[in-house]
């Protein structure tokens, strides 16, 4: 059904059309819309049965996901920014114990500073924790890959995160096709478990792996994350044959066939950055975008071939290694610089700072001309920067100041208006 | 010595003899047939406390369930010794996830139990001290506060034995570990902190709390029956002596822990919705003297000079607690029996 709604919303009703047997839930912005919105699906008696559970915590909330799972029930939750780092032990608990968990990541920035703004520095932080990691462009998009991230996680026992950029997806309002109950069931088969807690078989699981298996152990779960690049496309291809449309898989491409110049993004930016190819392609340039759908497992081929051809790849990216490069630019680089491809890390929308279309043609067009470097800051406020920096220098033992950083910034902003 | 009644006490020994009670009296343990949840092989110390307290719990718990339990199980001695990949010493449905969030994980696997209609299968969540008092309690009060369908079972040998015999919030004062050396002005764990787990279980207002001491196996058992006859959050705090970790010979594992509750360093009761129901009476009160000499974790009490301060200062914790909880049976007017 065609609905005028609430990204938040959107995604609970998928979820709960997804048939949850428990639900963990804590708040924090900006996911809470969503577990509210599930929480509401439950007391209201349309997601039945289902244990919904107000934890203590993050690590709770993960920590509840995983006996629920261990016990065979179909598990989701919710999370954001900080509250992906409470959890991150048992995060990596999760993927190791094989736990086919479902978790929307509304993604927030980190702090300190304390910031509730969407950036990528949640997800980004957690990339090696062994979750499969999809990013949803649209809310069109996260609805589509939540029920999709069910069947995936059950396919491969591995838990899936699907990250939604927060405020910019959850918290905005469009057209969302919400599939019916009926064609979910169909795509969605009840929870099957391969490993349960079961007094009548009793096995132990999590036991302790010293150095002589470890090793394997790892290997294995790398070699089980690699085989959603397999499993991803066919279930796109599956979910496009019962729900009719297409949605989901490892990358998607546009305008990109003969592009010189093509920006590889995460989520909701790829949009503006659609808009911003068209502007361009009208004025004669060669320019293409590619969405990185799926980010863990990296999908090294389909991302190759897709950039194959352009000669300069410009990363946008809500994150960066601090003190080291961007985390997708790095890998990019990594792929196709052999062949002689010139690539580029645009950090941007940091902390949820706004990624308006005409800085993007902006560095397009440095990057185009070979004005770019390697990394750079999209509207970084140099003058401020400069100030502090010039500060820090006087005095070496002097963090950054977080205090004075927005003073400098207002009266900046003052002075150029 | 005192007048007393020998009921299911055999001459010269303490311990409850099975060959003197009905069989329906008589413990879990000494059924040939009992569960042996947690069963022979397994990688514990000779002696060990927590191994003994786990299969006397599991066991009694399985029996009272018709062995349809689950186990989830904190990172910790127990949890190392039993499980070395690809051995396994548990003959029950037994999960490990992490140190801290065992009560959170045996609330999802009670989560789904419940949902699924299974009303047969009960739950029981162990730790020792430290996931338990410590880097447990989050998650633990949480699942209390929600009274989840739980059994959380804390085997306190107090100390982190596992890593190497650290201070928790549950050591003793005074007791020498290995971040509590027994050097300077005040040797050992510190006077006046600490965190008494049982009576914050209590002030949580759950259905049922309980603490326990593996040198009184009939009440342990007794205790972990009410506990499985109840649904909601329940709580079963176990002393179980280390002799590792308490530098004690391995035989006198059951003898400190019953001199730990003699004493009254170590108070026997049980607890329902906020209430204390009852204490168990000491039958022989000793001093705590005759509890710390033989631990080395206690030695520099009992170096030249001697720390009678200290030691003073121990046995009117112990007083304390023979107040409050009667342990002499002074106020409900009975005498020590
Ligand atoms: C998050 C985390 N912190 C610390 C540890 C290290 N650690 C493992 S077992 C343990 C001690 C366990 O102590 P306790 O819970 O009292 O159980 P015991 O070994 O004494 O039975 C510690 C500190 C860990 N595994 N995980
Ligand atoms: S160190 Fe203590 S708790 Fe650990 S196995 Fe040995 S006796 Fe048991
Ligand atoms: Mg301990």
């Amino acid at each position: 059904m065609l609905r005028q709604i609430e990204g938040s919303r959107a995604v609970a009703e998928a979820v709960a059309l997804c048939r949850p047997r428990v639900v963990s839930a804590y708040p924090i912005s900006p996911q809470t819309h969503i577990i509210e919105g599930v929480g509401s699906l439950v007391k209201s008696g349309r997601l039945k049965p289902c244990e919904f559970i107000n934890v203590e915590s993050e690590f709770a909330a993960m920590s509840v996901s995983i006996g629920a799972a261990a016990t065979g029930a179909r598990a989701y939750t919710a999370t954001s920014g900080p509250g992906l780092l409470d959890m991150a032990e048992a995060v990596f608990n999760a993927s190791g114990l094989g736990l086919p968990i479902v978790m929307t990541v509304a993604n927030r920035a980190v702090g300190a500073p304390i910031n509730i703004g969407n950036d990528h520095s949640d997800a980004m932080a957690l990339r090696d924790s062994g979750w499969i990691q999809l990013f949803a462009e649209t809310n069109q998009h996260a609805v589509d890959l939540h029920i999709q991230a069910f069947r995936l996680a059950e396919r491969l026992s591995v838990p899936v995160m699907v990250c939604m950029d927060g405020f910019i997806l959850t918290h905005s309002v469009e057209r969302v096709e919400i599939p019916t109950q009926e064609q979910v069931d169909r795509y969605l088969r009840p929870f099957a478990p391969q490993q349960v807690l079961d007094p009548a078989a009793p096995v132990s699981i999590g036991a302790m792996v010293g150095p002589e298996a470890f090793t394997e152990v790892r290997y294995l779960a790398h070699a089980r994350l690699l085989e959603a690049l397999v499993c991803i496309p066919e279930l796109a291809a599956e979910f496009e044959r019962v729900v009719g449309r297409p949605s989901g898989g490892l990358v998607s491409a546009y305008r990109s066939e003969d592009a010189e110049t093509i920006v590889v993004a995460l989520g909701s930016v790829v949009g503006t950055v659609k808009d911003v190819v068209d502007q361009m392609r009208e004025e004669g340039l060669k320019i293409g975008v590619v969405a990185v759908t799926t980010f863990r497992p990296f999908p090294e081929q389909a991302l190759g071939q897709a950039l194959e051809g352009a000669h300069r790849v410009v990363v946008i990216e809500k994150a960066f290694a601090v003190g080291g490069r961007g985390v997708l630019g790095a890998q990019v680089d990594a792929l196709v610089s052999d062949r002689g491809t010139k690539t580029y890390t645009v950090v941007a929308g940091l902390g949820g700072r706004s990624i308006p279309e005409a800085s993007l043609r902006r560095v397009l067009g440095e990057a185009i001309r070979g004005e770019l470097g390697a990394m750079s800051f999209l509207d970084l406020d140099r003058v401020v920067v400069d100030r502090e920096l010039a500060r820090m220098a006087e005095d070496p033992r002097r963090a950054p100041s977080t205090a004075r950083v927005p003073r400098d910034v207002r009266e900046n902003a003052a002075r150029i208006v | 010595m005192t007048e007393q009644t020998s009921s299911y006490c055999q001459v010269g020994s303490f311990a409850v003899g099975n060959r003197l009670v009905d069989p329906h009296l008589r413990t879990v343990q000494s059924d040939r047939l009992r569960p042996n949840a947690l069963t022979s092989g397994h990688r514990a110390c000779q002696g060990c406390g927590e191994a003994l307290g786990a299969r006397f719990v599991l066991d009694a718990a399985m029996a009272a369930t018709d062995r349809q339990l689950i186990v989830v199980n904190a990172t910790g001695c127990l949890e190392v010794f039993s499980t070395p990949y690809p051995e396994t010493a548990w003959q029950v449905a037994w999960m490990h996830s992490l140190f801290g969030n065992t009560a959170a994980v045996a609330t999802g696997v009670a989560a789904a139990l419940k949902v699924r209609g299974d009303t047969a299968t009960r739950v029981i969540a162990q730790a020792g001290d430290g996931g338990t008092v410590d880097i447990g309690f989050g998650c633990l009060s949480g699942m209390f506060e929600r009274n989840d369908d739980v059994l959380f079972v804390c085997y306190d040998n107090q100390a982190y034995m596992n890593t190497g015999v650290q201070r928790s919030a549950s050591t003793p004062a005074a007791a020498r570990t290995a971040t509590t050396e027994a050097r300077g002005r005040e040797p050992g764990n510190a006077f006046g902190q600490g965190k008494n787990l049982p009576a914050l279980a209590v002030a949580h207002e759950i259905p049922y709390v309980a603490t326990a001491s593996v040198a009184y196996l009939h009440d342990l058992e007794a205790k972990v029956g009410r506990a499985m006859e109840l649904h909601g959050a329940r709580y079963l705090h176990v002393l179980v002596p280390c002799p590792l970790g308490w530098g004690a010979a391995s035989r006198d594992t059951i003898r400190l822990a019953r001199l730990a509750c003699e004493t009254g360093l170590f108070p026997l009761f049980e607890a329902a919705h906020g209430e204390i129901l009852s204490a168990t009476p000491i039958r022989h009160r000793e001093p705590v003297e005759a509890y710390l000499r033989p631990q080395r974790r206690f030695a520099h009490l009992f170096a030249d000079p001697p720390r009678t301060d200290d030691i003073a200062r121990i046995q009117a914790i112990a007083d304390r607690n023979i107040g409050r909880f009667d342990l002499l049976g002074e106020r409900a007017g009975k005498g020590s029996r």
